[in-house]
This record gives C-alpha cells, sequence and structure tokens, in this order.
C-alpha cells in the first residue's frame, strides 16, 4: 500500500509484476506444501500420532536433531576460532582458507557424502588412523556427525564474519586502556556484540543439518534406531508408497523447520539492533 | 599454509611483541594468534579440503585412461546431458522469476512485504527431500492429480518435468534474494529519470535497472546453477532412477557408488568437485566486482 503524504512510485509494472510472483510463488512452493498439510489431514488424530510415536519414528527424530545439534554447537566452537582467524589476523593463506569455507556449500551433497565415506572408513585416510584407537566413524551415528559438521560450518563462519568485520575496535582499545585484559575483553565486549549473530549462525547450521541428506546417508550406516536420520525414513516410507506415514513425518519436520526459521528471523532482528546501538 | 610457515610469521611476531602492544592495546597475543590460526587451519584442512582432496585421489586411482573411460560412458553422458538441462531450466526459470518478484518488492511499497519476502525464503528451510515429497504428492501415482495426468499420458513423476519442478523449488530464492537488498539500495531515481525522459517502462528496466543489477544477477545465478547441477536429495525422490534416462549426475554417482564401482563414482563426482571450484572462483572474482561498485 503507497504509504499516504509520502511519495507514490512513478514506476510501471507494479500490478503485473506483483501478480506474477504471487503466482509463481503459489505455483512452485505455496500449493506443493499446501499439498502435504492436506494430505496430512486426511489422517486422524490418532493415525498421525501413532505414526509419528512409533518407536523408529522416534529414534529417528532423536538422531536427526541430537546429532544436528551436537554438530551445530561443534560448528560454533570451531566456526567461532575460523573466523576470528580470517577476520582478525593477517597471515599468508588467510583469503585461501576465506574461500575454503564455502566449500561445503558450493561442493553437491552426494560428492561430500562418498567423500567423507572414503577418508573416514577404516581403510581411509583418517578412519585409519582411528581405527587402532578403537573409533569408527563411517557407518556409524559418528559418521553422521562429521557429515552434519561439514555441511553446518560456513553458516556459522559467513554470520558472523561481516558483524565481526564491523564491530568498532575502539571499544576494544578503550576497555585496554581502562586495564581490562585480552580474555576479559572478549567475553564482557565483543561476545555480547557478536552473539546475536553466533547464535544465528548457530540455528542455520542446525536447521540445514536437520534437513540434510545426501552427504548423511552415504556415511551413516543407516541402521534402524541406530543411525536412521527422519529424512531417510521419509524417503524409505515412500518407497514403500507408505504415503501417510511419509508425510506425518514431514510435517513434523516441516513445522520444526518453520519454528527455527520463525526463530532465526528473531534473532536477525535481534543482530540489527544490537548494531543499530552500536553505530 | 605450511607449519614452518606459520611458525616463521609467529617467531617474527615474537621478536617485536612490546612494540605492537604500543601500537595496538586490542592485538592478541602472539601465541594466542598461532594457536588459533593452527586450529582453523586444521580444522578446515581436516573437515572442508580433505574430503575435496579424496574425490581426486579415488577418481585418478586407476589412472587416466579408466578415469576418461569412465567419463566417456554412454550412462554417463546421458546424466550430464540430463543435469545440463535440468540447471538451465531452472536457472532460466530462477533468473525471470527473481528479475520479476525484484522489481515488484524493491521498487514499491506494500503491506506484506516482509512476509512475501519470508516465503520466497522457504524452500531454504524444508529439507530436499520433503521437496521431492510434496511433488510426489501432487503428481504422482497416488497423488492429487496422478489420475488425470495417467489418463491423459502426461508423466511428471519419474520424468524431467518433475526432476526439472523439484530443482526449481529448491533453488527458487536464490536469484531473487541477491537482486532485492541491492535495487532497494540503488533506489528509483535513476529509473525515474529516464521514464521522465520518455522511455518506456520496458526499455527503462532494461537500459537502467538491469545494467545496475548484473553483477548480483550473475552472482544468484552461478549459486543457482550450482545447486541446480548438485542437487541430491529432491531430485532423487522424484527421479525413479532409470539408468541413462531420469539419472542426473548426482544421482549417476550414486548408482555407482552403489554398484561397489567406487572408481568411476569418484570420476563423475569428480566433474561435481571441477564444478564446485570452478563455482567458487568465479563467486570470488564476482565478490570483488561487486565490492568495486
Amino acid at each position: 500500500m503507497p504509504r499516504i503524504g509520502k511519495r507514490r512510485s512513478v514506476l510501471p509494472g507494479f500490478g503485473i509484476t506483483l501478480a506474477t510472483t504471487l503466482l509463481w510463488l503459489s505455483l512452485i512452493v505455496l500449493i506443493p506444501l499446501g499439498a502435504l498439510f492436506l494430505k496430512t489431514a486426511e489422517l486422524s488424530l490418532g493415525q498421525f500420532l501413532a505414526i509419528v510415536t512409533s518407536s523408529r519414528v522416534l529414534h529417528a527424530f532423536a538422531i536427526s536433531f541430537g546429532i544436528s545439534f551436537a554438530a551445530a554447537l561443534t560448528n560454533l566452537v570451531f566456526g567461532s576460532i575460523v573466523v576470528w582467524a580470517i577476520v582478525r589476523y593477517r597471515f599468508p593463506g588467510r583469503r585461501v582458507l576465506d574461500a575454503m569455507v564455502d566449500i561445503p556449500f558450493a561442493l553437491p551433497t552426494a560428492v561430500a557424502g562418498i567423500a567423507l565415506t572414503a577418508l573416514y572408513a577404516e581403510s581411509g585416510w583418517i578412519g585409519g588412523l582411528l581405527a587402532p584407537l578403537g573409533i569408527k566413524v563411517a557407518f556409524t551415528p559418528l559418521g553422521i556427525f562429521v557429515a552434519l559438521v561439514f555441511i553446518g560450518l560456513p553458516f556459522v563462519v559467513r554470520t558472523v564474519q561481516p558483524i565481526l568485520e564491523d564491530f568498532d575496535r575502539g571499544l576494544e582499545e578503550a576497555a585496554a586502556s581502562l586495564g581490562a585484559g585480552r580474555f576479559m575483553i572478549a567475553r564482557r565486549v565483543v561476545l555480547p556484540s557478536i552473539l546475536p549473530a553466533l547464535l544465528t549462525g548457530f540455528a542455520l547450521a542446525f536447521a540445514r543439518a536437520v534437513g540434510e541428506y545426501g552427504s548423511v546417508i552415504f556415511i551413516a550406516g543407516n541402521l534402524p534406531n541406530v543411525s536412521e536420520i527422519a529424512p531417510l525414513l521419509i524417503v524409505i516410507r515412500l518407497q514403500e508408497f507408505r504415503y501417510a506415514d511419509a508425510t506425518a513425518i514431514a510435517v513434523v519436520m516441516l513445522v520444526a523447520s518453520f519454528l527455527l526459521l520463525f526463530l532465526v528471523n528473531l534473532l536477525q532482528r535481534w543482530t540489527e539492533t544490537s548494531a543499530g546501538v552500536r553505530n | 599454509m605450511t607449519d614452518a610457515e606459520l611458525a616463521g610469521q609467529a617467531s617474527a611476531r615474537e621478536r617485536q611483541p612490546a612494540r605492537r602492544a604500543a601500537i595496538r592495546h586490542d592485538a592478541d597475543p602472539w601465541w594466542v594468534q598461532w594457536s588459533i590460526i593452527a586450529v582453523a587451519v586444521l580444522f578446515l584442512g581436516s573437515f572442508i579440503v580433505l574430503p575435496l582432496v579424496v574425490v581426486f585421489a579415488q577418481a585418478f586411482s586407476k589412472g587416466a585412461a579408466a578415469y576418461l573411460a569412465a567419463l566417456r560412458d554412454p550412462d554417463t553422458l546421458a546424466a550430464i546431458r540430463l543435469t545440463l538441462v535440468v540447471a538451465a531450466i531452472s536457472v532460466t526459470s530462477n533468473l525471470l522469476f527473481g528479475l520479476i518478484a525484484a522489481w515488484a518488492i524493491a521498487k514499491f511499497e506494500f503491506a506484506g512485504k516482509n512476509l512475501l519476502v519470508t516465503l520466497i525464503e522457504i524452500p531454504f528451510s524444508v529439507s530436499p527431500v520433503i521437496a521431492g515429497l510434496v511433488f510426489v504428492l501432487l503428481f504422482g501415482l497416488q497423488g492429487y492429480f496422478g489420475p488425470w495426468l495417467k489418463a491423459h499420458d502426461i508423466a511428471i513423476i519419474f520424468a524431467l518435468p518433475g526432476i526439472a519442478l523439484a530443482t526449481i523449488f529448491v533453488t527458487f530464492p536464490f536469484v531473487v534474494r541477491e537482486l532485492i537488498p541491492l535495487m532497494q539500495e540503488q533506489g528509483s531515481e535513476e529509473e525515474e529519470a529516464a521514464l521522465a525522459l520518455g522511455a518506456s517502462g520496458l526499455r527503462t528496466f532494461m537500459r537502467v535497472t538491469l545494467p545496475n543489477v548484473k553483477w548480483a544477477l550473475l552472482y544468484g545465478v552461478l549459486l543457482c546453477n550450482a545447486r541446480a547441477m548438485g542437487e541430491f536429495g529432491a531430485v532423487s525422490v522424484v527421479s525413479g532412477h532409470v539408468r541413462g534416462e531420469t539419472n542426473t549426475m548426482p544421482l549417476h554417482v550414486e548408482m555407482l557408488y552403489d554398484g561397489f564401482q567406487l572408481q568411476a563414482a569418484f570420476a563423475v563426482a569428480s566433474l561435481l568437485a571441477l564444478l564446485a571450484l570452478v563455482t567458487l572462483v568465479v563467486k570470488t572474482v564476482l565478490e570483488a566486482r561487486m565490492s568495486q561498485e
């Protein structure tokens, strides 16, 4: 709605472009997603609950959400270290390091999946080193963790990087001249300003990990109740033509990702306001 | 970077710690810098770079001849062709949608704009598997339009249209997301001037708006293309996995891998890895261009 009193846009094409946008969005995204909810509505509440609380489904949810959480937490820690090195220090190879962060974004998930499996299998470069220690990664839940760390890392780094770059280092100087130590400055001055961005990055990495399929299924072993993720269970139910089961699981996951999306939006607003206070 | 380089740089810093501290109160001590850089390099090296190296090592594990043979296989060539077709369709679709939607959203004020932007970005937070599933529910044999499609002999699921639809879905926000913030920042003054001078709306768009956003547009197209060619989960649900017919490259990689043709699987995967590397290089170049402007 054009704001009264403000200048009305003189540009042409508003009606037709907005109509096309809404139509195209509905056809590609909204109607297909609506079909998912419509299909689930064919189930009674009892049937729906029976499906999503069955032991195998609950295990799949626990594995998907639990390992995704652990992986996102790992990304939060190592992502912070990587982003600190890239933004704060000058060293040879810094730009290469910076570019490397995007590899998981760019590498197709199936390629990542078979590569990680080859790397962490007992005959692999890393798996071979871990095997004598009694640590098995490939074809165990640990393998799922490795794959989810791989795909989640860029989210933390790329969310925090611009905030840390814009951070006013005068504040640190001021804190230092008042006698604060480095650790105290990091904890009391830097951390509060980048906290919203850190949490946003964490939530994005978590959301991506929960829905991830391609990079996980090769390395996971896919044992029901042990290393079977929820997206894989959807695919299995589809192949068995148990559409109701597949859609019920999908609806739970979709609602979870919408809640996460909502959380991310709140966090981003918080990031903007805390950045606004600084400037 | 090698450890020797790191060590050399650290010792260079060690020699003049006092001076550095005098210049900057907020610089970390050299050993903190050294440790953080070392952890970052080790972490990225083992978690991110090694997988990429493994792809090429495995692809060439039986020599260059076996590598080329795997790529010349008719099923591989068919998969490459299908991947290119699907990518072309979804990039074109999202390019057009991106320009149209960004025009409406960036150049005009209207109620519900933020909601619209959120809805457009939904596909990024939907699991790829679910992106495939929704089209099966619509167009599959047991889907809402399944019987009608079968009666009219139209194949969507387990055929090219389904693969294209699922790919368009997962890449939906890529182009528009790059355009909206840039076009909002640029405002409408140049367009208004062109219109005042008598240019038509379309001409204004082609000669003023489009050149202004060309790098962001290319950037969106680049990311959209990389994802379209590499998409696995969504396509896997709707493809039907018919060798030489409905297998895209990532699906072909899976099929070879599951059939224990490891070297061939990695050979095809190496093409996708190469695509990823080229994408990253072009992306860096485009980012430099955009920050110049």
